[in-house]
């Protein structure tokens, strides 16, 4: 039996010396820089001033922790995102004004909110087709041996080849037919889910066993019953890891479908933070991805948790 | 196939029949393409699939359904190659003949008894084939530009022609990129484990962690490890390394805790060294799990480097190639690149799995197939 919840003592040790490595890695990192400022001033620089220093660079080559959590602040209700107006009109400290900040930085393109919202309407749209198409091909293969001989083999293989060196094409090939914004970066999304959930799914669908199968027979259910109570109920353990790789895997491609056409999204933050050395508006980018990965794999764990238990089939 | 109404039984030679008599009617004296050629072997054909029932099984079934190919491969060939543009409707049922042609095909050679070895590899073999076929005649039929979607003959010319700048492309993103990255990052993540094997506290408190890391879009670190190392390879082969460093890790520490108690146990009775005990019973133990993680990082290796490239890199490169000639609307390059990467990516993959199939033959998974 898993613990659902594992012991959070080691887990909060092992969080806090990674933090300290990072706190360490810091100084030697954005030494150089400063060493550099302090010679062409014609000063010297000692130990602990220079340690300081790096903690705070403008374009550091490695933020330290606090300075990405500043910046996500920042770039979603502080000052950079909801404009200058804004920011001396409210405070984020009343209610009030927290929610008047949250409300502008929706519509802010200088706000990690709105992109990573674009960014999220993409994953989740190119989830659902992904996942709808996925259980269809599945249950298509599983009653359909032509189709189990000749497709399966090629959504396995599909598995083992780099897809999404296609998400490029897919952006620019659509956006020179006109069509740009949601759609592309959604069909992107929607194959790098697709074939987790068929392989998947088509285990699942085929988990009964003889004797399960059998018992269905001694009923003499029809098919369809076969399928409702038996087939699709198995199923979902299977449905369910599939789907948790899936929706990472969508927020993937989103992010990499974000980088031709720059209209916005995480992946446009990453790219322009790239270009221009913006490094912090990087590591604030790459960590509301990582929460937003975090969310999206979250609560798909949770209905799974919450489904398999009404089901009776929690671990 | 013994229910006459099974999907592939009788619908769909019901369907097959209906197009292969539209074709014939649709063509009769219009000259052109389809000629009255294709119409017969067709006809031919979809007698051919309602005799399949008739035959007894074995190896007149057999015979009848190499015919049945024969005949389609031909007539799809012969739509193929006399292709002008601007095909008319006879042209388009035939198609459709030949598309539902294919599909009863499959169907019959799904049936044939014995699943081993090459007969298991014809069934999809046929339907890329088909899918090849169909991709190269609708290209030309309904004149799609070149800039949308380039016909997969152009696309093989284009690959036979530019092997050098593919070579190049090849060695730097797989060669340089992904195989050093894939390498330093399993093998330290395998040495780690160890460590962390060694270490219950460690183990409780990493793996969540670790887990929790590898579900991240790690491919967002590429821009930071572009700035840092610069275009060239090393920066590749970071942020594949950091990309296979978790999953592997993971997998790995898995599979060291994989002995039960007895085995352990028995290992204390001959009083074994924790070296030995690790070399004799939990590293081979361990292997089935460290072959997954192997495979895993297989595909992700690939995946890292390209997309790295998309970050920045020098003047060569599979993701080089792919991001600029995008932009420069030169698709059957961009083609050509995908499918020398997909032809990679399997290649390395199958590598790992036939691994594993000599290491753990030993395993369950690996044993009655």
């Amino acid at each position: 039996m898993r613990n659902r919840f594992p012991a959070l003592g080691p887990v909060l040790v092992v969080v806090a010396v990674i933090l300290a490595i990072w706190y360490v890695a810091v100084i030697p990192m954005n030494a150089k820089w400063e060493y550099d400022q302090a010679a062409r001033n014609g000063r010297e620089l000692g130990f602990g001033e220079m340690v300081a220093l790096t903690m705070a660079q403008d374009r550091p080559v490695l933020p330290a922790p606090h300075q990405v959590v500043i910046g996500v602040y920042e770039q979603t209700v502080g000052c950079d995102a909801v404009g200058r107006r804004m920011c001396r009109a409210t405070t984020p400290l009343t209610l009030q004004g927290f929610g008047e900040r949250i409300t502008a930085s929706f519509t802010s393109n200088r706000s990690l909110i709105y992109h990573a919202g674009i960014t999220l309407s993409a994953t989740l749209l190119g989830f659902l087709i992904g996942t709808g198409g996925g259980i269809l091909l599945a249950i298509g293969i599983v009653y359909n041996r032509a189709a189990d001989a000749s497709v399966m083999p090629w959504a396995i293989a599909s598995q083992t080849i780099p897809i999404i060196a296609l998400a490029p094409m897919i952006i620019v090939v659509l956006n020179s037919i006109g069509i740009s914004g949601l759609i592309p970066k959604a069909i992107i999304a929607a194959y790098l889910s697709f074939f987790p959930v068929v392989v998947g799914m088509v285990k699942g669908l085929r988990a009964p066993d003889a004797m399960q199968l059998d018992l269905m027979k001694t009923y003499s259910a029809a098919g369809r019953d076969v399928f409702a109570k038996l087939r699709l109920p198995m199923s979902m353990p299977y449905l369910f890891a599939s789907l948790k790789i899936g929706i990472a895997a969508a927020l993937v491609g989103t992010i990499v479908g974000e980088l031709p056409v720059q209209q916005g999204g995480l992946g446009v933050r990453l790219l322009s933070g790239s270009y221009y050395g913006q490094t912090i508006q990087i590591w604030a980018a790459l960590l509301v991805a990582a929460i937003l990965a975090a969310g999206l794999v979250g609560i798909v764990g949770m209905i799974e948790r919450r489904v398999l238990k009404r089901m009776g089939m929690a671990a | 196939m013994n229910g006459l109404f099974a999907i592939g039984g009788a619908y769909l030679r019901v369907l097959f029949s209906l197009a292969v008599l539209l074709t014939c009617w649709l063509e009769r004296g219009a000259g052109a393409q389809p000629t009255d050629l294709v119409c017969w072997v067709l006809v031919g054909a979809a007698v051919l699939t309602w005799l399949f029932d008739e035959v007894p099984a074995g190896a007149a079934r057999a015979l009848l359904t190499l015919l049945l190919g024969v005949a389609l491969f031909f007539a799809g060939l012969e739509l193929a190659v006399a292709q002008t543009g601007g095909e008319g409707d006879a042209f388009w049922a035939a198609f459709a003949a030949v598309w539902l042609g294919a599909w009863v095909l499959v169907a019959f050679v799904a049936e044939q008894p014995g699943k081993s070895g090459l007969s298991a590899l014809i069934a999809p073999l046929l339907f890329g084939v088909t899918i090849l076929w169909a991709w190269e005649t609708a290209v030309h039929g309904l004149g799609v530009p070149r800039v949308i979607l380039p016909a997969p003959s152009e696309i093989a010319g284009r690959l036979a022609s530019s092997t050098d700048t593919l070579w190049t492309d090849l060695v730097q993103t797989f060669g340089r990129g992904a195989l050093s990255g894939f390498v330093i990052g399993c093998g330290s993540a395998f040495l780690f484990a160890l460590v962390v094997d060694r270490y219950a506290f460690l183990r409780r408190g990493l793996l969540p962690v670790g887990n929790f890391l590898a579900a991240l879009p790690i491919i967002g670190t590429a821009p930071i490890f572009v700035m840092w190392f610069g275009f060239d390879w090393p920066s590749k082969a970071a942020v594949v390394v950091a990309m296979v460093f978790f999953p592997m890790l993971v997998n790995t520490v898995q599979g060291l805790a994989a002995t039960d108690s007895m085995q352990r146990d028995l290992m204390r009775t001959y009083s074994a060294s924790w070296w030995q005990t690790l070399i004799r019973l939990r590293l081979p133990a361990a292997m089935p799990f460290v072959f997954n993680g192997l495979k895993i990082c297989a595909t992700l290796a690939l995946i890292g480097a390209i997309v790295a490239e998309f970050f920045g890199s020098p003047t060569y490169g599979m993701g080089f190639r792919i991001s600029t000639e995008v932009g420069r609307l030169q698709l059957p390059m961009v083609w050509a690149e995908i499918a020398v990467a997909a032809a990679l990516g399997s290649a390395f993959y199958g590598v790992w799995a036939l691994l594993e199939r000599r290491v753990t033959f030993w395993h369950p998974s690996q044993r009655g197939r």
